[in-house]
This record gives C-alpha cells, sequence and structure tokens, in this order.
C-alpha cells in the first residue's frame, strides 16, 4: 500500500508516495527527486558521501528510512549554492582546488556547513575530527581542511563587514 | 625525416581520431585517457590550447569512447602524461602546420610568414581573414600524422606549466550530475548480481520465495548458467532483493580463503614460477653480508563507490557505459565473453570515482552487459554493493621481499639481489584476465596462463626490484606464486611499494651499520644527477639533521625512488611519533617530474600518493576468514582526516621538454620512509607491513 510523506528539501516542501516506508531517504532524493548531488557510498552509514542536513544537522541518509524524516527540513549539497551564487564554502573548494576524483565532495562540504554553522572559526584539528566521519580515499584532505579554513574567513570577514 | 612519432601517435595516427573543429569557434580534443580523479582532461586541453593557440573555453574534451577516441590501452602506470600527452601534443601540432599550409596557400605566402592567435591565422601580427573554422572545410584531417608539425618550445608556452583550474570540479563541488552512478536512461532497470562466490560454485538452490518477500517490491530473475541476478525498476526493491539473496541461495562446491592465507608468509610454501635476471650468479664482489626480509599483506583498492556499470542490447549492437580504466581492451574482453564480435559493441567511458587500479569498474560493466544481452532493448544499471566491492574486486597482492647484500671494504653494496614472492599484478581484461560475471557463464572461458606485467611494461611484482643506485651486480629473483587464495591485480604502483619499502629500509640498515647518515649514504651511492637533487632538496626542506638521537619514540625517515627507474624521481622525509600507535606529523617531498603540464595537478597526484600510501602502511590488509572478512569501512579501515600528516612538496627541473609521470612515485618513498621513521623511534626495525599496534608493541617487548 502506498504512502505519503511530506518534508522539506532545500526549502521547498516535498510529497511522495512510496510503497515501501523504510526505503532510504537517499534513494528518495536520487531516485524520486531526481537530486543526484548526494551519493550512495556503502549504504552502512560508514563512509559520509550522503551526508545531508537533516533539521540543521549532518547526518548520513543512505539508510535512514523516509519515514523517519517526515515533516523535518533537509538540505543537501544542491541547496548550498550555485555556479553562480556558490556557498563560501564551495568557492573555497574550487580555489583550492580541493578534490582530486571528487566523489566525496558533497558529503564532506555539507558535513563543513554543519561544522561552521556551530563553529565559525574552527582550528585544524577542529575540521580533521569534524570531517573524520567522511572519508576520502584519493588523498585530498589537506586541500579540503585549507578550503574549510577558508571559507571560514571568508565568512567571518563577510559577517564582520 | 622526421623522428618517430610518439608510440601512442604512430599506434593512432589518423588526425581527425584526435582532433576536430565542429563548429565555429569550438575545438574538440580526443583522448583515449580517461578522467580517474587525476585531472588528466585539463592537462589535455591545456596542450592543446598551447600546441593549436587556441583559447582553453574553446576546448572540449572527449575521452575514453571506443566510436571517438584513440585507442591508448588503459589509462594506468602513470603514463597519461608521458605517453598520452606527448603523443596529444605532436598530433596538435601537425594539425596546426596543415593549417597554416592551407592558409598560406590561399594567402599567396610562405607558412612560415604565419603565426595563430585564439585560432585566428596571422600574418606578421596581422589578421588575415582566416582561421581554423574558416579553413576547416579546406583542410583534411583524415590524414596520418607525420610528426612533422614543429612542437612549442618551453619558453613559449602560456598553458603547459599553469596550475589551471581542473574543469571537472566545479560540478562535483555543486553536486551536479557528472559520475556514472548519476547516469539514467528512458526505461532503466535496475540490477544486481548474486555473486558466485568462486570459480567453479554451482547454484544449488535458490529461495525465490524469501527474497522476493524481503524485496517488498517487483524483482526479477535473470540467470544464465551461475550467473543470477535480480532486476527491477525500483532500487531499493532490487536493493533488498540481492541482500536477502546472499542468506536465501544456497553454492555447491564453495572455496573460501582462511585467516593463514591472508599472511605474506603463507606465499612461501606455495607452488611458484622462476625468472631470474640481471647479474648472473659469478663471483661475489663483497665480503660481508646483509640480509633482512620485508613483507606485505593483500590490500584493496577501496574505491569510494562501489562499481557500477550501465548496458543497453538494442538491434544487435551493444552499448556498454563504464569508469573503467580501459575502454578498447574492455570491448575486446566482452566481445570474447560474450561471443559477439567487437564492431558489434561500443564502450564509453563515464567517471567513477577513483580507482587507483584494476578495481571491480570492468567487471561490474560486464554484470550489466551479461544481463541486457538477456533483455534487448531495455538499458540496464548494475551497482555493487559495498560488500560487494570490497569482497569481489581485484586485491592487490601480499609480497614478501628479501634483500641480500654483499659489502664492500666501505660499508657500500657491491651485489645486491632482491627475491621476491608475488602473485600476479596483471589480472586486467586486456592482459587476459576473465571477466567475473562471465566466469559465471555456460562454457566460461578458462583462466589465462600465470604471468605478470612484462618487463617492458614496467614489471609486476618486479616494478621498482632492481635499485637505481650504483652497484656494481645487481639481480632480481621472481616467483610468481600462481595459486593466490583471491583473485589479485594491479594497485596504484604494483610491486614497487613493496620492493621500494624493502629496498629503501634495508639502505637504512646498511647506513646504520656503516655508521653513516642516511642522506650522506644514499648520495654516495648514486651520481645520477636528477636523483642527487631531489634527495638533496628534501633534506633542505625538512632541515634533516644527521645527529638527531634515536629511540626516543620520535622519529625521522627518508626514502627515494623512481618510478620503474624511467618517470619521476621523489623523495620522502617523515616526521612521526610512536606511541602504541604512530602518529605522523609531517611528509616533505621533493619530486622531478620533468616537463610539469599543470604543477598543482602534479602535487595533488604526488599528495594522494603520499596519503594513500601511508593509509596502506598504518592500516590496511585484507583479511580472510573462511571468507574475505574486510567488508567494509570497520573492517578495512583506511586514514581519517585527524590522522593524516601535514605535508610540503616542492617540484624542481619543471622545464625539461619531457614530462615524466607522477600519479605513483610517492608510494614506494613514503612506505619505507614511516618504515625508516619508525625504526629511528623506536630503535628497533618492523619489516612486515602494515605496521600495526601488534606489530609495535612485538617489537617493543623484544627490543
Amino acid at each position: 500500500m502506498t504512502q505519503t510523506f511530506n518534508f522539506t528539501v532545500n526549502g521547498k516542501p516535498v510529497s511522495v508516495a512510496l510503497a515501501n516506508e523504510e526505503t532510504p531517504l537517499l534513494n528518495v532524493l536520487r531516485n524520486e527527486l531526481g537530486l543526484m548531488g548526494t551519493r550512495f557510498g556503502c549504504g552502512l552509514e560508514q563512509c559520509g558521501c550522503c551526508t545531508v542536513l537533516i533539521d540543521g544537522k549532518p547526518e548520513k541518509c543512505c539508510a535512514k528510512p523516509v519515514w523517519s524524516v517526515a515533516g523535518k527540513s533537509i538540505v543537501t549539497i544542491e541547496g548550498l549554492g550555485t555556479p553562480d551564487k556558490p556557498h563560501p564554502l564551495q568557492q573555497a573548494f574550487i580555489d583550492e582546488q580541493a578534490g582530486q576524483c571528487g566523489y566525496c565532495l558533497a558529503g564532506i562540504i555539507v558535513s563543513a556547513k554543519a561544522l561552521l554553522d556551530n563553529n565559525p572559526s574552527p582550528t585544524r584539528a577542529e575540521i580533521a575530527a569534524a570531517l573524520d566521519d567522511n572519508i576520502c580515499r584519493c588523498g585530498s584532505h589537506n586541500r579540503i581542511i585549507r578550503a574549510v579554513q577558508k571559507a571560514a574567513a571568508q565568512m567571518q570577514a563577510g559577517a564582520g563587514s | 625525416m622526421n623522428a618517430p612519432l610518439p608510440g601512442i601517435l604512430a599506434d593512432n595516427p589518423m588526425l581527425d581520431r584526435w582532433i576536430s573543429f565542429p563548429a565555429p569557434g569550438k575545438v574538440t580534443v580526443n583522448t583515449g585517457r580517461v578522467e580517474i580523479g587525476q585531472g588528466v582532461l585539463t592537462a589535455m586541453a591545456q596542450i592543446a590550447a598551447d600546441e593549436l593557440d587556441v583559447a582553453m573555453e574553446r576546448i572540449a574534451v572527449r575521452s575514453g569512447d571506443t566510436e571517438l577516441t584513440p585507442n591508448e590501452g588503459y589509462t594506468a602506470g602513470s603514463q597519461s602524461m608521458q605517453s598520452g600527452a606527448v603523443a596529444l601534443r605532436q598530433a596538435c601540432a601537425d594539425v596546426r602546420a596543415l593549417f597554416l599550409a592551407q592558409a598560406a596557400a590561399i594567402i599567396g605566402c610562405q607558412a612560415n610568414e604565419l603565426s595563430v592567435r585564439d585560432g585566428a591565422i596571422l600574418r606578421g601580427g596581422k589578421t588575415t581573414g582566416q582561421d581554423y573554422w574558416t579553413l576547416a572545410g579546406a583542410v583534411n584531417l583524415v590524414v596520418k600524422a607525420t610528426g612533422s608539425g614543429p612542437r612549442k618550445p618551453v619558453t613559449e608556452f602560456k598553458h603547459i606549466g599553469a596550475s589551471t583550474e581542473r574543469l571537472d570540479l566545479p560540478d562535483k563541488i555543486f553536486g551536479k550530475a557528472t559520475f556514472i552512478h548519476d547516469l539514467q536512461l528512458p526505461g532503466m532497470v535496475h540490477a544486481r548480481v548474486v555473486r558466485q562466490p568462486n570459480r567453479g560454485a554451482v547454484i544449488d538452490q535458490i529461495d525465490e520465495k524469501a527474497i522476493l518477500r524481503a524485496a517488498r517490491g517487483k524483482a526479477d530473475f535473470v540467470r544464465s548458467g551461475n550467473f543470477l541476478a535480480i532486476v527491477g525498476g525500483d532500487e531499493t526493491a532490487v536493493d533488498l532483493a540481492a541482500a536477502a539473496a546472499v542468506d536465501h541461495v544456497r553454492w555447491q562446491h564453495v572455496e573460501k580463503p582462511t585467516a593463514l592465507q591472508a599472511e605474506a608468509t603463507w606465499l612461501l610454501q606455495r607452488p611458484w614460477i622462476d625468472r631470474v635476471f640481471g647479474a648472473p650468479a659469478g663471483e661475489p664482489q663483497g665480503r660481508r653480508r646483509f640480509e633482512a626480509t620485508y613483507s606485505r599483506g593483500y590490500l584493496a583498492h577501496a574505491s569510494i563507490s562501489p562499481s557500477c556499470g550501465l548496458a543497453e542490447y538494442r538491434d544487435g549492437h551493444l552499448t556498454v557505459w563504464t569508469h573503467c580504466q580501459g575502454v578498447f581492451p574492455l570491448r575486446a574482453s566482452l566481445a570474447k565473453a560474450l561471443g559477439i564480435d567487437a564492431s558489434k559493441i561500443t564502450v564509453q567511458h563515464v567517471q567513477g570515482s577513483g580507482c587507483y587500479g584494476h578495481n571491480g569498474a570492468d567487471d561490474a560493466a560486464a554484470d550489466a552487459a551479461i544481463i541486457a544481452m538477456q533483455m534487448p532493448g531495455k538499458p540496464v544499471r548494475v551497482r555493487w554493493r559495498r560488500e560487494e566491492e570490497f569482497v569481489s574486486e581485484p586485491k592487490a597482492p601480499a609480497m614478501v621481499v628479501k634483500v641480500q647484500a654483499l659489502l664492500d671494504d666501505a660499508g657500500k653494496p657491491a651485489d645486491w639481489t632482491q627475491e621476491i614472492w608475488s602473485p600476479t599484478h596483471s589480472n586486467r581484461p586486456g592482459a587476459g584476465g576473465v571477466l567475473l560475471g562471465a566466469v559465471a557463464l555456460p562454457n566460461a572461458m578458462p583462466d589465462p596462463p600465470p604471468g605478470d606485467v612484462p618487463e617492458s611494461g614496467g614489471g609486476g611484482a618486479t616494478r621498482n626490484a632492481e635499485p637505481l643506485y650504483g652497484i656494481p651486480a645487481k639481480r632480481i629473483i621472481h616467483h610468481l606464486i600462481t595459486e593466490p587464495p583471491v583473485r589479485t591485480s594491479a594497485l596504484r604502483s604494483l610491486g614497487a611499494t613493496a620492493n621500494v619499502f624493502a629496498m629503501e629500509c634495508c639502505i637504512d640498515e646498511l647506513a646504520e651499520r656503516a655508521g653513516q647518515d642516511p642522506v650522506a649514504y644514499r648520495l654516495s651511492l648514486t651520481a645520477d644527477q636528477r636523483a642527487r637533487a631531489v634527495i638533496e632538496k628534501v633534506a633542505v626542506m625538512a632541515r634533516w639533521n644527521p645527529q638527531e638521537p634515536g629511540g626516543t619514540g620520535h622519529g625521522r625517515g627518508i626514502a627515494f625512488a623512481r618510478y620503474k627507474n624511467r618517470a619521476a624521481y621523489a623523495a620522502v622525509v617523515v616526521e612521526l611519533d610512536v606511541a602504541e600507535e604512530i602518529l605522523l606529523a609531517h611528509v616533505w617531498c621533493a619530486a622531478d617530474a620533468g616537463l610539469v603540464i599543470n604543477p598543482d595537478g602534479v602535487i595533488n597526484q604526488l599528495e594522494g600518493g603520499v596519503i594513500q600510501s601511508a593509509s596502506w602502511v598504518l592500516k590496511e590488509q585484507v583479511r580472510f576468514d573462511n571468507g574475505v572478512a574486510s567488508f567494509d569501512w570497520e573492517t578495512y579501515p583506511v586514514l581519517k582526516f585527524s590522522e593524516v600528516p601535514e605535508i610540503d612538496i616542492e617540484l624542481i627541473n619543471t622545464k625539461d621538454d619531457v614530462p615524466l609521470g607522477v600519479g605513483e612515485v610517492t608510494a614506494g618513498p613514503t612506505a619505507a620512509a614511516i618504515g625508516n621513521a619508525v625504526s629511528h623511534a623506536l630503535g628497533a626495525r618492523i619489516r612486515e607491513l602494515p605496521l600495526t599496534r601488534e606489530r609495535i608493541m612485538a617489537t617493543l617487548l623484544k627490543a
């Protein structure tokens, strides 16, 4: 029997009808809503490729049943910025060329946003600790940390002006 | 008489395979190299921009398509710049020369009076009204390259040598679909394979009801011999069914690797095929003898995304989308496995996550192709499960490396034997390796005869087994282990990691016996100026201090290699602390990659190699326990953000005329520098990788 689930994605209300209420949020985002930026990495909530913000908190959504997000507000990588209007994190990732294959980046940028929302000027160690739930296999870690530091500095400067 | 064409260009001489001018103001560059996260497409655009004299913005790079692009075999072996870029550069130079000749004929002047600015033909610096696009109709590019087009001198490069931003990164940063996993074809079905546990395993019983119950949605079975797949339109249902199938399909003739087989030393008791090359066994030149044995376990590529492949069989033609490293070899292998002519197969590359060698990409594409052949007209998308990627991907082989050195009176090696036990590093489809799904089909092809990457290709287990140092007699003894417990194949740097680890740790052990500083000792062994330069440079960068005391828990180590003894040079210094575990503090690297197309791209590759190698050395080993017991990120942990050291990299000699491949050069030196730093910190040597807490504790207890 089909059930309907209502929640918000990137500020817009969405409504999806599904036969299986256990369908992972990741599959709903990708296959029902066409938001392909959030990625499947493991399906085991281990690698962080599927990190999204749920009511402002970074959460892995590859094994999160859709029923559990009913009524909640979800932000994906697509909700951060666009090439015309990039989020400071996205601009900093481009400036630092922070990535190799790029598969992990959506989850990492979303995790970094959650960090900066709570801690606007994190230390290198705090950034590393906040990203420990995200795996990067290519070895772009130091560039990614530099990009987060740079975005933090720019956001601080922007907030102060 | 022109110089011989670069090898790849000789193999693909038709210029229209490389360059076309599809519309006014547009240039299409084709490359057989594929993007696997190394920035290769950007580098190719930089080369074309310089050699054709057009703006980067005009260039679109197409890559890895059996219908359109040159056949460059595999994107592997750190060859994309060293071979692929050199070929593209000459192709562009030849094309530019053909256009200038045509323009000269129209204008009525000599070609050498003309130049090109952003595609416009100039005479004496003034516009002529002609450009690539006005001339394109008259210039026939369906001709063979001659190698006669003059390449730009290094001093005139504008784009080559610049840290141009990667063309592919913004889409990845904005979450716009770019990966094979995002490809949606009309009417596509999702599929998962119920993997045959080993060659020869036979399906005994399928509890279809239990599997479909678990699916909670519609799913169907596709079967051919012992190849079994679950397909359907609802990915969640297909996933659930595939997960349930693990417990609800019973197999006969199952073989499972044992815990004991995971240890490198297990190789020493296996049948092998021997090869000996290098100096003949003659009168030994040294008198004192030093012997030590080093090893490492099996490693996983552990790509961040599980492998994925799509295929569609329509009107007698098979189209396959894959993130594999070689679309042409895959096409040939699919033709054999499926019994159809290669001309009836198109294979297109679509980006996946970093692969670092032969992971599951080819096999996932074959899975999709096998299923698609049974569902004509229906596009099929296979995505492996995470466990499937870890369990089924080809593993990097475990290796044992014994070094025997005979020393002269000054304590320098006069006679060096590197003896290697290793399964093959080459099971790629293009090297005769069998596609996993095809093994389960009726009348499956047999495994290829045992072999490894030939020396002409840089060797597999023997890669970097010969020291670059000036040692009078050098020899390699290679024991190819023919019956490993799991399928093995190429992982970034192949045998070089274990060989350089053994060799460069041994050099430190010899330096210590000779009472010499490791940096000075290495310099005393080599007259190669480029080798000396990177060793000297990294010592300066790291403020190397020969007097630094050892055994304090804090250590530094150095190591050096030239990848394959013919690609880039790199020297690495590692600083670390050892308590119960190893904490990396800082890594310095000096590298000579010859002509650098994109300095930031090269640094990114070197850095990635350092971090991946550090991860192998500190954390990684594939475990077996009644099957592959490393099946997720908890049972196969890799280096985390908080464990990554600070890294400083400097490049030298970047204006040479020839690029030297860099993607794999730091793997070996990083492993050995960590080994040497740990030895310095502990005052005791660990010769087995990975450098686990258990091994550190055992060494401390012995010391």
